[in-house]
């Protein structure tokens, strides 16, 4: 491919992309999507949270699904950044702490292709019984 | 934080959280003068005198997520090791002006990094105002801003591999050419 070097070469790759793939019905309704938020604060950056969104976007490109990576704040649990939250269509958000790129790996093949639970979930959704 | 688009995309969400709408991004280079400087301006909710006195305190933060803040601290800290200093201005309600200077041939100066790669974040994640980023060399200076990223790539999204790659590409590749430090 050649180099991107300005704005015209910008536009020019997007006319290839918008080519190849037909537009996803499903990014006008996110609730159909898989949503991955990764951490990134000063705690999640200085922890390699780039490279753990990097490599999240890779891999989810390459298994083909459908899927919103965005980043977000502190949640708060900075002892276990790189921290990633995982919302499944019409399920409750999850929390897993420690995200390098094995745990990807495994939140991906495991959490997110099959719905089973892995270690390593901060449960943030802990409610008591007044709740 | 191991490098300067670190702390970019670091402090820059700082004024994303405060309801900012437009967001500027300098950087300025220039080897005569032996400087590199980072300034941030954004128009959101600003700080009040006290506030500002413990801005860069990394146990003072507006967060009740947690206890500490060490955002601007650790900007101050590499900033005062490579023989700079920060500034920062604020209003309350009117924005914040914040200024990072980088002695540029200090040892101790962090290396520049990947700033294509820091600016996608930040063009990804910021979606409720504009973002300007400038890089001034001493002879050539490069824009890139939200409007005009929106307006080329139309509806295809930022998340696309391909856009992506185009877009950290796009500013890694100018900068390298107009011979931007690393």
């Amino acid at each position: 491919m050649t180099k991107i070097k300005s704005m015209a070469d910008l536009r020019k790759l997007k006319d290839e992309v918008q080519s190849k793939i037909k537009l996803r019905e499903n990014s006008d309704n996110p609730e159909q999507v898989v949503q991955i938020k990764v951490g990134m604060a000063t705690c999640g950056i200085a922890s390699g949270a780039k490279n753990t969104m990097n490599y999240f976007i890779e891999e989810l490109e390459q298994e083909a699904i459908d899927a919103v990576v965005t980043q977000t704040g502190c949640m708060g649990f900075c002892y276990a950044e790189p921290t990633v939250e995982v919302t499944l269509p019409n399920k409750e958000a999850v929390v897993f702490g420690n995200v390098g790129k094995e745990k990807v790996r495994e939140i991906i093949n495991v959490y997110i292709k099959r719905g089973e639970l892995i270690d390593g979930i901060i449960p943030v959704n802990f409610r008591t019984i007044d709740e | 934080m191991r490098t300067l688009a670190e702390h970019i995309l670091d402090i820059a969400q700082n004024s994303v959280r405060a309801k900012a709408t437009l967001i500027e991004i300098i950087v300025e280079e220039n080897k005569k003068s032996d400087l590199w400087t980072l300034t941030i301006t954004d128009n959101g909710c600003g700080m009040d005198g006290e506030m500002i006195k413990h801005a860069a305190n990394p146990f003072f933060t507006s967060r009740t997520t947690r206890k500490v803040g060490l955002g601007l601290a650790l900007l101050q800290q590499n900033a005062t090791a490579a023989g700079g200093r920060l500034i920062m201005e604020s209003k309350h309600g009117e924005g914040t002006f914040l200024q990072a200077d980088f002695q540029l041939s200090h040892v101790d100066r962090p290396p520049v990094g990947n700033i294509g790669e820091s600016l996608y974040l930040l063009f990804l994640g910021y979606t409720t105002g504009e973002l300007r980023y400038e890089h001034k060399c001493e002879k050539d200076t490069f824009n890139i801003c939200t409007s005009e990223l929106r307006e080329a790539l139309g509806k295809v999204s930022l998340q696309n591999k391909e856009v992506r790659d185009g877009i950290i590409e796009l500013i890694n590749t100018t900068l390298g050419d107009m011979g931007a430090t690393t």
